[in-house]
């Protein structure tokens, strides 16, 4: 006989068992969580104070732009749905779609005229705000010279936005999807500048909100569900880890601890990745140039095109990119990365000689500027401390000394480099071009009149100047095609630089995402991430 | 000793003020700033970025202004690391290298100091030999390759142990780095303890407590171990506060969020008040363990006062 | 040459028995009155009784054998081999040990001879160690024992600046001495030897404060014996044990600090290099290459191993309690 005390108790029991197992199915099946091998630490997580990858991967995806990329690194619409541009190409309106912060508070027009007024203040000293020059007004707002409300930006109504131009600019648009233009906050940062990104605090537009930030060790971003897609994101949660030792990301994405992991494949451990990782292993040409920088003021060797020619006749690329590197890196014989969106055409007029004519014509050219073994060409090459860059440099020089150039290899720490040749002290020096926006622009303009590779190196050509111009104003994109090419013609014709391989980029990417796609920009937005099927 | 003490504190204040003062002007003298990046900057920019951080001032008016907030207990914010204060950034950072060096001195105490001892007492035995083999290994491989190939074997290839980062001082997560660096911790203490025990067992007032009659046992810890510990206090005091504030090597092979890393990492990205800030946590750290290792002379050696 | 059973029975670690004659008697004769006397032991040379001694030591004599070896390959071998420091054998970047192409150990990434390479990196670590243990063990030693002896207010301070020596950025400090003296390898041996002293230093200080007390250093003060002499001939070769342990434990330590700082292009250039740049350069490939990493690491561990059975037959053979 089970007493009336049993009796309680079992249907105590039965409750308890009932309950539980209503509660087991309203808990969600496990998250989907990714883990980032990131390289390294954010110096910031504020838009528009960060320009390294490593930081644009995050705030990226904690605030959106008005133009967004897509999983193959096009650009689509973000925050606005769509735009008009005028037939001038001088004014741009911008119809905002009805979205929100991550407060609930709506996302209008004056957010956006905030944030490119607030990048473009000198305080802020954002390193990217050239880009942003083309505006009206721009260029004097960040010298100091006018107040941030002059900007040619306006909000004519809550999600209509009007920016005017001084000229028509044909990589305008690419410059909006650069995470320093997002919208921002005006109701959050208008009264608290410093410190406002803090975990769980921070209002963002984007696809996630931070959650966490623990300096050194991890920073997680949880899905935002007041982001206006939220509904067709699948990553729940993900992990951004600042592992700057590539050997070590290497071995917890062996683990399996990591699901992707970022420039964690250091080039001695190439060919074994490409042998044991498989599918994993993916890589994919970057817009990004790898090239030696010459100094031609007056008084340097190198001023004497003769000398530039033949240093560049001697130099076997495929042995730097085959041999050295052995990662898919295409041997350069131009300037701006080939896989650039409307890339210019064109290249150094000897890639057709084979290696004996071109080393025949470098020592004619050397002995005819007035070098020979009796009068060696002394030559400092100066490159910033990494494994791979010290290698270049070794097999550079070695392939030199056939024409009489005794090279002087000098290995600084980054600091130190990029002082040097800031300062035009240095003879040869080793420099990575990476495109900020999907444009040739940034290549080109760095050697124009102002830019910073033209105060480096000393290179100063009016008609290049000119044509670079031009070509930004062009709207038309063969045209501007064409203009590209006679510019970046000029500069290779005077062999302004040694130009030596497109990068590539090398990721590793766990078989279990799919929605990550290479694409030159190397942007791979989380929203497109999907758990592969098991 | 207590006044000594006090008096030892006290003096702290103007070393460290010399510090400050000399690491200020040997920060500023070397070549290229916390803006010299890959992006080489237009101008205008450039011009932007050295006002906001009062970078284009002159140097001794930046010093005033620097030492002005110090006295506040301002260290400001990193250079490099725009969102956190160089406080928050070594607040956080130091009680995980803390852990990990503490961990591995204790490591390297427990298993150097018998290691050295029996040594010594084994002179020249087997037990000797096979001791200071061991040891040497700690001293002949560096730990920038001792780690990665534990990170290697035991993380990747065997799976017994996670291949790196901190996971909140997880245990398993302890167990490589902490054993990576007492290795060579572990070889120095044994060789030093054994050279000083051979010293001491040598020495008359050994002789003197053995022809007194007492036992081997008595003669050897009562004895023997306190004078022996002289010379490896010495070089404990500075090695202590060199591990607990993180090895380079280890934090960044492990990925462990320690303050290590500020110490290189801050001098090569030229942030300069992240590095006053850690300059002064290890200065006052030295100060203080060189206090601490005096003190004990004092305690192991009757004989040693300092009171001249 | 052993002695298992019991430690310390009087015995020297040949077995020969100590000289009769009382405990302990101090390890130089009474300096002011060279020269035999009735019944006095003979006074012999300290570097003459240390050799005698450290000859009977067969490890040590073995040890040293091998580090004179090391250094001569070091010095002579690249002359002898058909490779040069760096020349580039197109052919063979990063391959084996082999016989054909002369590669006996085989190439690095760039296509290096691996031997010839090691031998001058050989040079290059061995002479810094060389030049900066000695540099931090003179002045180490001298400042500490000054400071230990002295005592009171002038040990404050003297300790007080190794204070500060301690804390400065060391990185700094390199920048600082390339800046003034440019790209020189010496200029590595001045930053190191300026950062090693002061364990030395601290160590001879900790030594010295203990000796200071004994009888025999109050005798010598009772007899007159002037402040100068008593430190160097009393308490220095007294406190030398740990301090030769020591410089077999800052030898590593300068190799692989000289290879840190040449890492960050702050130490050799090149195509210089040294055993802790290789053994660094090795690491990247010790799955791919394992050779690039073996060979260099042989070399230094034999060097160590060698430079520590030396250490510890030094320390017995200057050991005066061992007479």
């Amino acid at each position: 006989m089970i007493s009336k005390h049993h009796k309680m108790m079992s249907r105590y029991l039965l409750a308890a068992l009932g309950g539980i197992a209503l509660g087991a199915m309203a808990v969600p099946a496990q998250a989907f969580t990714v883990d980032i091998a990131n390289g390294a630490e954010p110096g910031s997580l504020d838009p528009q104070k960060t320009s390294g990858v490593w930081e644009t991967r995050i705030t990226r995806a904690l605030f959106e732009r008005l133009v967004t990329y897509a999983a193959d690194g096009s650009l689509v619409p973000g925050l606005a749905e769509h735009w008009e541009i005028s037939d001038d190409g001088k004014q741009y309106t911008f119809h905002l779609r009805d979205a929100e912060w991550s407060d609930g508070e709506p996302i209008t027009a004056d957010d956006a005229v905030f944030a490119l007024r607030r990048v473009l203040e000198p305080a802020i000293a954002n390193q990217n705000a050239n880009l942003y020059y083309p505006i009206v007004n721009a260029r004097a707002i960040n010298a100091g010279e006018k107040s941030p409300d002059t900007l040619g930006v306006e909000a004519v109504d809550a999600h209509t936005l009007r920016i005017r131009l001084t000229q028509p600019t044909a990589w305008f648009l690419q410059a909006l999807a650069m995470t320093e233009a997002s919208p921002l906050p005006e109701h959050v940062l208008a009264n608290a500048d410093d410190g406002w990104i803090k975990p769980g605090d921070t209002v963002s537009s984007g696809v996630f909100t931070l959650s966490q930030w623990q300096p050194q060790s991890r920073i997680v971003v949880t899905r935002n569900p007041h982001y206006y897609d939220a509904d067709q994101v699948s990553v729940d949660e993900a992990v951004f880890y600042p592992i700057d030792d590539a050997n070590a990301a290497l071995n917890r994405f062996r683990t399996g601890e990591m699901d992707i992991a970022y420039s964690s494949v250091p080039s001695s451990r190439f060919a074994w990745a490409r042998e044991n990782l498989g599918d994993a292993l993916r890589v994919g040409p970057l817009t990004a140039e790898y090239f030696y920088m010459f100094n031609l003021h007056d008084g340097q060797p190198l001023a004497d095109r003769r000398v530039r020619e033949a240093l560049n006749l001697a130099v076997r690329r495929d042995v730097i990119t085959d041999q050295i590197l052995g990662q898919g890196q295409t041997p350069s014989f131009w300037y701006v990365p080939r896989n650039t969106a409307n890339a210019p055409r064109g290249d150094l007029d000897f890639a057709d000689m084979t290696m004996d004519e071109r080393m025949a014509r470098a020592k004619a050219l050397m002995q005819e500027a007035g070098y020979g073994p009796d009068h060696p060409l002394r030559l400092r090459l100066n490159y910033n401390t990494l494994e791979d860059h010290k290698k270049i440099a070794v097999a550079v020089a070695a392939m030199w000394k056939p024409l009489g150039v005794e090279v002087e290899l000098i290995n600084s720490e980054a600091a130190v480099h990029y002082a040097t040749i800031r300062e035009g002290n240095f003879e040869v020096a080793r420099y990575g071009m990476v495109a900020t926006i999907n444009d040739p622009f940034d290549f080109l303009n760095a050697y124009a009149d102002n830019g910073s590779a033209s105060q480096s190196s000393g290179y100063h050509d009016a008609d290049y100047d000119a044509l670079v111009a031009k070509s930004t104003r062009e709207l038309d994109p063969q045209k501007r095609r064409q203009l590209m090419t006679r510019a970046q013609q000029r500069l290779l014709d005077g062999y302004a630089l040694l130009p030596l391989y497109d990068y590539v980029s090398v990721h590793l990417v766990s078989p279990a995402i799919q929605g990550w796609e290479i694409n030159p920009m190397d942007v791979h937005p989380l929203r497109y991430l999907q758990e592969s099927e098991q | 000793m207590l006044i000594y003490t006090l008096k030892r504190l006290l003096q702290a204040i103007p070393t460290l003020l010399i510090v400050i003062t000399i690491s200020f002007f040997l920060m500023r003298v070397a070549p290229g700033g916390p803006f010299d990046g890959e992006r080489q900057l237009p101008p205008e920019i450039e011009a932007n970025l050295m006002a906001a951080y009062h970078l284009d001032e002159p140097l001794p008016m930046q010093y005033l202004r620097y030492m002005g907030n110090l006295l506040q207990g301002d260290f400001g914010p990193s250079f490099k690391y725009k969102d956190f204060s160089v406080t928050e950034l070594i607040m956080q950072g130091f009680p995980v290298s803390l852990e990990i060096g503490g961990l591995a001195i204790l490591l390297a105490l427990i298993v150097g100091l018998p290691l050295g001892i029996a040594a010594a007492l084994k002179r020249n035995s087997t037990v000797d030999y096979m001791v200071m083999g061991t040891a040497l290994t700690g001293i002949a491989v560096p730990n920038f390759v001792i780690a990665p190939i534990f990170a290697l074997v035991f993380g990747v290839l065997l799976g017994w142990l996670p291949a790196g980062g901190w996971n909140g001082g997880a245990l398993p997560n302890l167990v490589l780095p902490v054993v990576a660096l007492s290795i060579q911790q572990i070889a120095y203490i044994a060789r030093m303890m054994r050279a000083s025990m051979i010293e001491v067992l040598g020495s008359h007032f050994i002789r003197t407590a053995r022809a007194k009659g007492l036992n081997e046992g008595e003669v050897i810890w009562r004895h023997a171990i306190r004078p022996a510990l002289l010379p490896v206090m010495s070089y404990l005091g500075p090695a202590i506060a060199g591990i607990i504030t993180g090895s380079v090597v280890i934090e960044q092979i492990f990925g462990i969020p320690g303050i290590g890393r500020y110490f290189v990492q801050g001098a090569l990205n030229r942030d300069y008040t992240l590095v006053m800030g850690t300059v002064v946590f290890y200065g006052v750290l030295i100060v203080l363990m060189n206090l601490i290792v005096d003190l004990l002379y004092s305690a192991l050696d009757p004989q040693i006062r300092y009171d001249d | 040459m052993t002695s298992e059973s019991k430690p310390y029975s009087g015995k020297q670690p040949d077995g020969t028995p100590l000289p009769a004659g009382g405990p302990n008697p101090p390890r130089s004769p009474d300096p002011e009155t060279p020269g035999t006397k009735e019944g006095a032991p003979v006074g012999e040379s300290l570097a003459r009784d240390a050799w005698r001694r450290l000859s009977q030591n067969r490890a040590a004599m073995a040890s040293l054998g091998l580090l004179l070896a090391i250094i001569v390959v070091c010095i002579v071998g690249p002359w002898l081999l058909p490779w040069g420091l760096a020349e580039v054998d197109w052919n063979a970047f990063g391959t084996g040990p082999t016989l054909e192409g002369a590669h006996y150990l085989g190439t690095d990434a760039n296509g290096r001879d691996l031997l010839t390479r090691v031998l001058y990196g050989g040079r290059v670590s061995l002479s810094v160690a060389l030049v900066a243990s000695f540099v931090s063990l003179v002045i180490g030693v001298l400042y500490g024992a000054i400071s230990g002896y002295l005592g009171g207010r002038v040990d404050n301070y003297m300790m007080r600046f190794v204070d500060i020596m301690y804390s400065l950025p060391f990185m700094f400090l390199v920048i600082l001495l390339m800046v003034v003296f440019g790209r020189n390898i010496f200029l590595i041996y001045a930053a190191i030897g300026a950062v090693e002293w002061l364990d030395m230093a601290r160590i001879v200080r900790g030594q010295t404060l203990a000796l200071k007390r004994r009888e025999f250093i109050e005798a010598a003060h009772a007899l007159g014996v002037r402040d100068t002499k008593i430190v160097t001939r009393h308490l220095i070769p007294n406190a030398i044990g740990p301090v030769i342990i020591y410089v077999t434990l800052t030898v590593p330590k300068v190799i692989l600090l000289e290879s840190f700082l040449s890492f960050l292009g702050l130490g050799v250039q090149e195509p210089l290099t040294s055993w802790g740049v290789l053994i660094s350069e090795g690491v990247d490939m010790m799955e791919s290459a394992p050779w690039m990493l073996l060979v260099p690491s042989f070399f230094l561990a034999a060097t160590l191993f060698c430079l520590n059975f030396l250490g510890d037959g030094l320390r017995d053979a200057l050991d005066p309690r061992t007479r």
